[in-house]
């Protein structure tokens, strides 16, 4: 009986002094969010190893809050556990503000940092100094149906009004048939229900914030945004709307049940692609719509990659982020996978290819949203705060999600919006009070 | 007007149907994992939810493709197994001096373990990361180990305890007016006769670090992630992934749903030992 445990034993330390031979490169540790650019990144990066033998890369692929927790645990306590984060356009700023970010300098002269869209270079830095390298990026635009507005002798115009829009969804409309007119998300979350309705906030004149940083939920201008989404969502929208996200809506649209649907241009390429959607030949794009003012209609968000200070990789790390955002890495994303499959968003390469511009329908009104996107104009009144579809500065998190909360309350008619908005206006104020911004 | 007889058959068809149901109930999201994973993106995320489609591996091939299963499972095999282990060391001498030398302090002692058992643990989630980023033990099977067998032990102690009460204590003087020590009381004694109960402690330790993932997510990075940082890598906010994620559940959950089906007649055994005397 002793025979296998001894033989067991001497496998596992042998299978372990192996492993820890095999070590003699740097490792290089990532930490991405599971979406399909970076799965890609993740399959290409043997050709990365290739050519770099001495660096090995170790990937941890998470759920992006699981991610965006975990990544916060550790560089605030500079744990050094990642060497290269995915973070986003709201953390780049702020993270990079407090020093826990290397600076992105020096990069090679092929790198060609200009050919990075300027608002994207902006909303990763601070003070001139960028925190990150993008690796893709998304605006907001309208999704609709070609064939129902041709069927309803509709036209949709370059960039609607809101005001047409649930015009064209009282039209749409068929919930007998299970096509709905309007879809938009409508689960909490900072980044799921705000997203939305902050870029329509916006359009409607409202701001988060005045000059002097006090919160405006109570004004006119928010009011009328929240009515205008619960009713247009209660009315036009589809059933159980308070518990769509992303994914549900992308799924609605996909299998036909939305006539129109605003949300990231990072859909684009999902629900043209016939095997994830039934209508892909159907879908027309036009700009994220307006009403008041043209001023913050389009969100900007962009994924990219940091180096923490508390890397021990710094030099590798940043060997492996310029290859990832490089035009050669999109060139190779092409030549792997097709060009419609090339990082949207960041470079204005990408869009001046004529070959990606015609396999990807989608990329003239992504191309001309990012240019729209302004994140340091995004208010019709001026606002203290940098970012379109959230404001950097860390407080905006929890008192996003606690609205988000109480939006999503008034649509699924927990509360009406009178009271959703002033209970809005008493947590953030409280928040704001608490952090000393007044 | 039923007799007696029909009456009782009825009763117990009635029973036999009801535990059924139950039974199914609690079946059916893990049956509905396992037909998604075999669906492909569109079918799955299909309204009305298809029970009839073709079924389709891709969603395997997929994950063979991009994740090292054989990595994870066998870090968890390590953990859970490792952690349930340490967790018994500590548990059984602690349940053994509850149980046969109680004092007035006993019930508050253990009740007090309880306790710890109510603190949310992201409560005490940086405190942790600092001690374990200063003492080496982040992203190590160590690590995991460690704490999976402190956040068990209470549970683990409870059980243990509540089984060695069931023992007469006369069993134990005898052992010891015939010259056995207290270590060879709780080996050659308490431990045959309480097999039952110490089998279901060590499969519901095995369950439980075996489907933990807070810690799990939270302590490890690319060398030590278990199984549910596997799983936790299928989510995504953007773009289709039910049928992805169902296969790496229904992976994830394999290896400890045959364990549990090869011992389930020691964890029945073990959970109703007591119930009657």
């Amino acid at each position: 009986m002793k025979k296998p445990l001894v033989l067991s034993v001497s496998v596992a330390a042998a299978i372990a002094m192996g492993s820890s031979l095999a070590i003699g490169a740097t490792t290089v540790t990532i930490g991405t969010v599971n979406n399909g650019d970076m799965i890609r990144m993740q399959e290409l990066s043997g050709e990365f190893e290739k050519s770099h033998p001495d660096i090995k890369l170790d990937w941890v692929v998470l759920e992006e809050n699981v991610l965006r927790q975990r990544l916060t645990t550790d560089i605030a306590t500079e744990g050094g556990q990642f060497d290269v984060m995915t973070i986003g356009m709201y953390e780049a700023p702020i993270w990079g503000e407090r020093g826990w970010l290397e600076p992105m300098k020096d990069l090679p002269a092929d790198y060609d940092l200009e050919d990075i869209f300027p608002a994207v270079r902006n909303g990763l830095s601070v003070e001139g100094i960028l925190y990150g390298l993008p690796f893709y990026s998304e605006s907001s635009m309208t999704y609709y149906r070609k064939d129902l507005f041709e069927q309803a002798g509709l036209t949709m115009p370059e960039r609607p009004t809101w005001d047409q829009m649930r015009d064209f969804a009282k039209v749409l409309h068929k919930p007998d048939q299970e096509q709905y007119g309007l879809c938009l998300r409508g689960k909490a979350g900072w980044g799921e229900n705000m997203a939305i309705v902050t870029t329509l906030a916006n359009s409607f004149g409202a701001r988060w914030f005045d000059e002097g940083w006090k919160p405006e939920f109570t004004g006119e201008a928010w009011t009328n945004t929240i009515e205008f989404y619960v009713d247009a969502l209660n009315n036009y929208g589809p059933p159980g709307v308070s518990s769509n996200g992303f994914n549900e809506t992308l799924a609605l649209f996909s299998s036909g049940k939305c006539a129109m649907w605003v949300d990231s241009t990072v859909a684009g390429s999902f629900v043209t692609d016939p095997s994830q959607s039934k209508v892909g030949d159907q879908v027309g794009f036009a700009l994220a719509p307006k009403q008041v003012t043209e001023k913050g209609a389009g969100w900007l968000w962009s994924w990219a990659l940091a180096i923490p200070v508390s890397s021990d990789a710094k030099d590798v790390a940043t060997e492996f982020v310029t290859w990832a955002t490089s035009k050669a890495y999109s060139q190779l994303v092409a030549d792997k996978f097709g060009i419609a499959a090339m990082p949207p968003g960041s470079r204005a390469s990408t869009y001046a290819n004529a070959d990606y511009m015609s396999a990807a329908p989608f990329a003239a009104k992504t191309l001309e949203s990012m240019n729209n996107a302004d994140p340091a104009d995004s208010t019709l009144k001026p606002s203290p705060y940098i970012g379109i579809q959230f404001a950097a500065i860390p407080e905006f998190q929890s008192i996003a999600t606690q609205v988000g909360k109480l939006v999503s309350g008034a649509l699924a008619g927990q509360m009406s919006v009178d009271q959703a908005m002033k209970s809005a206006q008493s947590i953030a104020e409280r928040e704001m009070k608490r952090a000393r911004y007044y | 007007m039923l007799t007696l007889k029909q009456s009782r058959r009825l009763q117990t068809v009635l029973i036999a149907t009801l535990a059924w149901l139950v039974a199914l109930a609690i079946f059916f999201p893990i049956f509905w994992m396992i037909l998604t994973s075999f669906k492909t993106e569109i079918d799955a995320f299909a309204t009305p939810p298809q029970l009839f489609f073709t079924p389709t591996l891709e969603n395997y091939v997929h994950i063979d493709e991009r994740s090292d299963y054989f990595h994870f499972a066998w870090n968890s095999v390590v953990i859970s197994f490792g952690s349930t282990l340490a967790g018994m060391l500590l548990a059984v001498p602690a349940a053994y001096s509850m149980a046969f030398f109680e004092t007035k302090r006993t019930k508050s002692t253990l009740l007090w373990m309880l306790s710890t058992k109510m603190l949310p643990p992201v409560g005490v989630l940086v405190p942790i990361y600092l001690l374990f980023k200063d003492a080496g033990l982040l992203d190590t099977k160590t690590g995991l180990v460690i704490i999976y067998t402190l956040i068990n032990l209470p549970i683990m102690v409870w059980m243990v305890y509540t089984y060695f009460k069931e023992i007469p204590k006369d069993i134990l003087e005898a052992a010891r007016l015939d010259g056995a020590t207290p270590a060879q009381e709780i080996y050659r004694v308490l431990l045959p006769i309480g097999k039952g109960g110490l089998a279901s402690t060590v499969l519901l330790s095995l369950i439980l670090c075996w489907n933990e993932a807070f810690w799990s997510l939270n302590l490890t990075a690319s060398s030590a992630a278990p199984l549910t940082a596997m799983v936790a890598s299928y989510s995504s906010p953007e773009g289709l992934f039910w049928a992805k994620l169902s296969a790496v559940s229904t992976l994830a959950c394999a290896p400890i749903l045959i364990f549990g089906w090869l011992s389930q007649k020691q964890l029945v055994r073990g959970l109703s030992f007591g119930a009657v005397k």
